[in-house]
């Protein structure tokens, strides 16, 4: 694709279209939570690996403090909300989401003026242990259940002990749910949330797949805000409705020779949370430099575990898929993961966020970069930074950090 | 720079108004060499303070400078450590100069000229004396903190506890080294390494360092115009 077939598209044409349907469905998705009160429906905060499905099925409305995180981090309000919570002897050392959150909780501040008050809290501690504490603290701050599913880590696969553990725990899961809304869990319910989930990760994974093409027709930092719906609503319909809708658009961006990134010349793979107080400013430097970041690690780990689900079956097959996902698999397998991400989308680059707030994603990270430059031999760009707290954030180090990488990429390609 | 050889430089304070002191610092140049503005230069910046020089034609980071300089320098280099007054890096290079990788110091003060400048001040010493002093020492205290702040408390508990000098400045240029040298080994090493930077001239810093590495440490005179030097070989290169 030469230089002037991009330059024939204006920054209008290139903008994706579904971003405000999107920023609709969001708006609906918290007004609804917000009322919950009036409608009688039961709220629930989950983590962000968290079982869904189960929670859909039970009409309950699930709410997401980390996708929250994500939202005060976008509206640069982390660090006064962190404060909060460090004045309330929370350390600053903690993971951001935690900090922004408590510190939310208590003085009903962020973008949405706080979160609805849960009714229960659902805690898988797959991604993290963090999660733990936090939300035992958030349980006794609002006096309401919680339930913990305790995902074993895999260090070198997924054993048998470890299968019957955490189906044992789905079941305790089934009944504290049926305690905390009084009612029975409809099964049959549970089948059709169960196909609609996993046709909804599927749809996501496609959307993921158009970045294949040359060039890109979206980055990653689209990604980045077009993954809320297959985190959030999961098992629900709509979330169907959207991703058909934005596949579509990919694909005819495909057809037309869209571009993400006017004139693509280097396509790169990203690692770790984003920076989320400075999604544009980052796209826009590397955009600058002609370079698309057409994938990365975390917008796919919302679809990598289709494989070990029956989508026929999903109670008694979703045991797997919630513990084997990419937080919670060693290191060998997350670089091999890496690896066939970097020959899918065949970048020139890899680019880690060194994620000041998160621990399982962070920690490692010089060994897989070791690990990926010996097998595949590509250059690797470490960004030290906070996904939410600004404080940790230094732009002109930042800058140019990017600037020498993009020095030394471009002068080994040409 | 005229070709390949070296005709001239200059150092001075950047200063607060950047601009000033790039087109003041340009003229002192081109008017010592009798050069015209209007005459054919290929002009390049680098620095933090980069984008500030309107009239340069490339605008280049001091990573990929300070690679192409220390070849320039010295061709058997492949390991560049630059520790300048508020970041550290270390660069691996080609036999072309080219970066191969790099690592740059995370939000710390401490492994830089920095960390430095704030002891020698501590200690009531200019930053030539400091280096001096430090050799002298036989026992050096060590300085555990990894903030500048903090450590600089500790210094000054040495100094009340009645450690000696040379003995706290000892531990002041090994805890820098100590920074850096772990840091450096993110990235490959391979000999010949050159030290560049300001932090270069210090010469307990360099000692320190090649006791880490255990290997002998290249300091060119013009260590401190390693970045100006490679900026003016790239301006004139299609990179």
């Amino acid at each position: 694709m030469s230089s002037t077939d991009n330059q024939k598209f204006s920054p209008e044409e290139r903008k994706i279209k579904a971003v405000k349907q999107m920023k609709d469905i969001m708006t609906t998705y918290y007004f609804e939570a917000k009322i919950a009160g009036f409608t009688g429906k039961k709220i629930a905060w989950i983590t962000s690996g968290g079982p869904v499905e189960p929670l859909i099925a039970m009409d309950i409305i699930p709410v997401y403090p980390e996708n929250h995180g994500a939202m005060i981090g976008a509206s640069k309000m982390g660090p006064e909300l962190c404060n909060i919570a460090e004045g309330m002897g929370y350390s600053a050392d903690l993971c951001s989401y935690a900090r922004a959150d408590i510190g939310c909780a208590k003085v009903n501040g962020g973008p949405i003026d706080g979160l609805p008050k849960p009714h229960m809290l659902i805690c898988c501690n797959n991604i993290c242990g963090t999660v733990l504490k936090w939300y035992e603290a958030q349980a006794r701050y609002f006096n309401v259940p919680l339930f913990i599913l305790d995902t074993p880590f895999c260090h070198d696969g997924y054993t048998p002990e470890i299968q019957t553990y955490v189906k044992k725990q789905i079941q305790e899961m089934i009944a504290f749910l049926e305690k905390v809304c009084n009612k029975k869990f409809d099964y049959d319910k549970m089948i059709e949330v169960g196909k609609l989930s996993i046709e909804g990760q599927r749809l996501w994974q496609a959307v993921l797949d158009t970045t294949m093409h040359k060039p890109a027709p979206m980055t990653a930092f689209d990604a980045f805000f077009h993954l809320a719906l297959i985190v959030t609503l999961r098992g629900k319909q709509l979330t169907i409705d959207y991703y058909k809708l934005l596949l579509a658009e990919m694909n005819g961006r495909v057809e037309k020779g869209i571009s993400a990134v006017p004139d693509e010349k280097y396509r790169l793979l990203w690692d770790n949370l984003p920076v989320w107080y400075r999604t544009k400013w980052m796209s826009d430097k590397f955009s600058e430099h002609q370079a698309c970041l057409v994938a990365d690690t975390y917008t796919s780990a919302w679809c990598t575990s289709i494989k070990y689900i029956d989508e026929n079956d999903f109670i008694n097959t979703m045991a797997e898929a919630y513990t084997r996902i990419y937080l919670n698999i060693s290191i060998r397998e997350m670089a091999d993961s890496i690896i066939s991400m970097i020959h899918k989308y065949d970048v020139d680059g890899f680019v880690m966020h060194s994620n000041r707030s998160c621990k399982p994603y962070s920690f490692g990270q010089y060994d897989i970069a070791r690990i990926i430059r010996e097998k595949t031999g590509i250059p690797i760009l470490i960004l030290d930074a906070d996904m939410v707290d600004e404080r940790y954030f230094s732009e002109s180090q930042i800058e140019n950090r990017i600037n020498a990488y993009m020095e030394m990429l471009k002068n080994k390609i040409s | 720079m005229d070709g390949d050889t070296l005709i001239d430089k200059e150092v001075v304070f950047s200063g607060y108004n950047t601009v000033q002191t790039a087109g003041d610092i340009f003229q002192l140049i081109i008017t010592r060499n009798n050069i015209k503005e209007t005459d054919p230069l290929h002009i390049a910046a680098t620095g933090y303070g980069r984008k500030l020089v309107t009239f340069a034609g490339k605008i280049i980071t001091e990573i990929t400078c300070h690679a192409k300089g220390a070849c320039f320098l010295d061709n058997n280099i492949r390991t560049v450590v630059d520790i300048g007054g508020q970041d550290s890096k270390v660069i691996a290079l080609d036999d072309q100069g080219n970066v191969k990788d790099f690592i740059m110091n995370d939000k710390c003060a401490a492994g830089t000229g920095r960390f430095l400048e704030v002891m020698a001040r501590a200690l009531e010493v200019d930053l030539e004396t400091f280096a001096e002093i430090s050799l002298k020492s036989h026992n050096p205290v060590s300085i555990s903190s990894i903030c500048t702040v903090f450590a600089e408390s500790e210094v000054i508990s040495g100094i009340a506890r009645g450690n000696k000098r040379e003995d706290i400045a000892a531990g002041i240029h090994l805890s820098v080294a100590s920074r850096v040298h772990s840091m450096a080994n993110r990235v490959m090493i391979q000999p010949e390494i050159m030290m560049t930077g300001g932090v270069a001239k210090n010469k307990a810093v360099v000692g320190a360092l090649e006791k880490l590495f255990v290997k002998t440490i290249k300091v060119d005179e013009l260590a401190q115009y390693t970045g100006a030097i490679g900026a003016a070989i790239l301006a004139r290169s299609n990179q």
